[in-house]
């Protein structure tokens, strides 16, 4: 099956995110490269706002990714609540 | 008293479609077609705008406010590199080099990009095409400036990055990523989308701004790193919008697939020759490096491009064209390029070096059943020469291809023993093309690229006829300062001098 993935910053804002999305995606596997981490899943990757705002502490519009997001690839599909990567339909 | 009501906020969904698609009208005094001349002129068949929608729904408000976010972290760091030296704090300066290209080829095509989506938005017809492109535009000109910006505090202290926009117009390996440009701004709007959105973006960007990127922050340079991170971060936007705008055409009518298919093939592989640049970047020019051109192209090529293309046969597309000689080329093109670099050292606007015992060792690991073979024996060659004081250098011109304007220094995809070269004559003039891709994109629209400005045919005319000196000032270069060998250069000269002070108290 194809993998979809996400490269983020390495920084303390991506920390929480990085640790939400590998919470929420069993299947993910996390590299973690100079200044980047790199998150890939086969067929589809779930980031979900809520899991992000626990371990973060506060409110976080998924929006906010654009700041530290570096690179992804697959469909991407956006709503309030949920930003999914997927190649599978 | 008045209690103000708390305000309902608007869902994404609705807050796109109020910020996008409402800004939409109906023309009444003008015609559709008078206002999208150029809509049919390709021959894509458009029924239904509104199909077209934005996955990631960034609206204007939001796009400034994350855009503003991304920018003052940027220069917090543009700040802090000024500082504290940053121009030191690098592996060493041959990492430069590579600095140098990405400013002479890939930073103006930020501009470049910039003009071509601020046309594309004003010429297609739907309200949210027009607003994704005009962040488009606005990204790209962000990103010329943030790169400019960001190099300019090498350029106090190092040579080389003085004239990066004469020399991207003038010298002959900057003219590959010009060529490249040129020919997308002169096509229409929907073969400029899959040139820049989908050839450069989802092929180009990944291999460029992710691994030499995480290199350049393994080489000590966050200035770099920083503008690259965050260019990369809105080319997620772009590659969605290329997906995107490949699917609406394919999606809209089925008579749009071949069309769609021919410029798939092309601007792949016009992307794949810009690649040429990276590949030597990546391999050669890190003085630490992350991986390899080959690893690079296995995870963003064939990885990455290998799912765009299982999910895009869904509508009949098939991979490009040259994919199987693209694949037979990673072994080799940046072993091939920095051997042409190398022998015309004269003519660049950086440094070049024969690789040390550990590089080439390097390069035999990550290169194990062509580097040994093919490569190490001419570096060993070229440095048994300089040692016997007879420096390899070729002062012949290189034959440029026609169509991509690079040298025609690659081999054959079957034998790498064998120099690639085609011909075709049209009106009675030969043309020479570096590939079989290169060949087929001229002859399928040959009245184009006949009128192309190349770099080496042009200094044997008018005003320059042949004379190299003369062209170097044109192009400004200095010679003995800007170009030549790494090893006892301003350059290493310098950054051994400003080192041992930075680290001393002498």
């Amino acid at each position: 099956m194809s993998q979809v993935f996400i490269a983020l910053q390495a920084n303390e804002e991506t920390r929480p995110i990085i640790e939400a999305i590998e919470a929420d995606n069993p299947a993910a596997r996390i590299s973690r490269e100079p200044a980047m981490v790199r998150i890939e899943a086969p067929g589809r990757l779930v980031i979900r706002r809520e899991t992000i705002e626990e371990n973060l502490g506060r409110d976080f519009d998924l929006q906010e990714i654009h700041i530290n997001l570096i690179t992804l690839s697959g469909h991407v599909d956006e709503d309030d609540e949920t930003l999914t990567l997927h190649w599978d339909r | 008293m008045d209690m103000k009501a708390p305000e309902k906020k608007l869902g994404i969904k609705e807050r796109y479609r109020l910020l996008t698609r409402d800004l939409a009208w109906e023309p009444s005094y003008q015609s559709a077609k008078d206002i999208y001349p150029y809509l049919d002129y390709e021959g894509i068949r458009i029924h239904d705008w509104d199909k077209w929608e934005d996955p990631f729904r960034l609206t204007m408000d939001a796009y400034w406010k994350y855009q503003g976010e991304k920018e003052r972290k940027f220069y917090a760091i543009i700040d802090a590199h000024a500082q504290n030296n940053g121009h030191l704090n690098i592996t060493d300066a041959r990492y430069l080099s590579a600095l140098k290209i990405f400013l002479q080829a890939i930073s103006p095509g930020e501009y470049a990009a910039h003009k071509g989506f601020a046309r594309v938005g004003r010429e297609f017809a739907g309200a949210g095409t027009q607003v994704a492109c005009q962040m488009q535009a606005l990204d790209e000109l962000r990103h010329a400036q943030t790169q400019i910006h960001a190099l300019s505090n090498y350029n106090k202290y190092y040579s080389g990055f003085h004239a990066f926009a004469e020399t991207r117009d003038r010298i002959w390996y900057t003219s590959v990523a010009r060529s490249f440009f040129d020919d997308a701004m002169s096509a229409g709007p929907f073969e400029f989308l899959i040139a820049i959105g989908f050839s450069f973006e989802y092929v180009l960007t990944n291999l460029l701004f992710v691994p030499f990127m995480s290199g350049a922050a393994y080489n000590g340079d966050m200035a770099t790193v920083t503008f690259g991170f965050s260019a990369q971060s809105d080319e997620a936007r772009h590659m969605t919008l290329g997906l995107e705008c490949i699917k609406f055409m394919l999606e809209q009518d089925p008579g749009n697939l071949p069309i769609v298919q021919k410029w798939i093939d092309k601007w792949f592989w016009r992307g794949f020759r810009v690649l040429g640049l990276v590949s030597t970047m990546m391999d050669y020019m890190l003085p630490k490096r992350v991986m390899s051109w080959r690893e690079a192209w296995e995870i963003y090529g064939v990885e990455n491009g290998g799912a765009l293309f299982r999910d895009l046969a869904l509508y009949g597309i098939r991979p490009p064209k040259g994919w199987e000689d693209a694949g037979k080329a990673i072994d080799h093109m940046s072993h091939q390029f920095m051997l042409a670099f190398y022998q015309w050292r004269f003519g660049t606007a950086f440094h070049t070096w024969i690789p040390s015992d550990e590089d080439m060792d390097w390069l035999s690991a990550k290169y194990p059943t062509t580097f040994d073979r093919y490569y190490r024996p001419r570096w060993d060659y070229i440095r048994k020469a300089e040692a016997e004081g007879r420096p390899f250098k070729n002062f012949g011109l290189a034959k440029l291809c026609q169509c991509c304007q690079l040298p025609c220094v690659f081999t054959e995809p079957d034998d790498p023993s064998i120099l690639c070269h085609r011909e075709t004559v049209h009106r009675g003039e030969t043309y020479h093309f570096c590939s079989d891709g290169c060949q087929a994109i001229f002859e399928d629209e040959p009245e184009k690229y006949v009128q192309a400005w190349l770099p080496m045919p042009q200094l044997f005319q008018a005003p320059l006829f042949g004379d190299l000196m003369a062209w170097m000032d044109w192009a400004h270069l200095k010679d003995g300062l800007d170009n030549g060998e790494y090893p006892a250069s301003s350059d290493q000269q310098s950054f051994d001098r400003w080192r041992g002070l930075a680290t001393s108290n002498t």
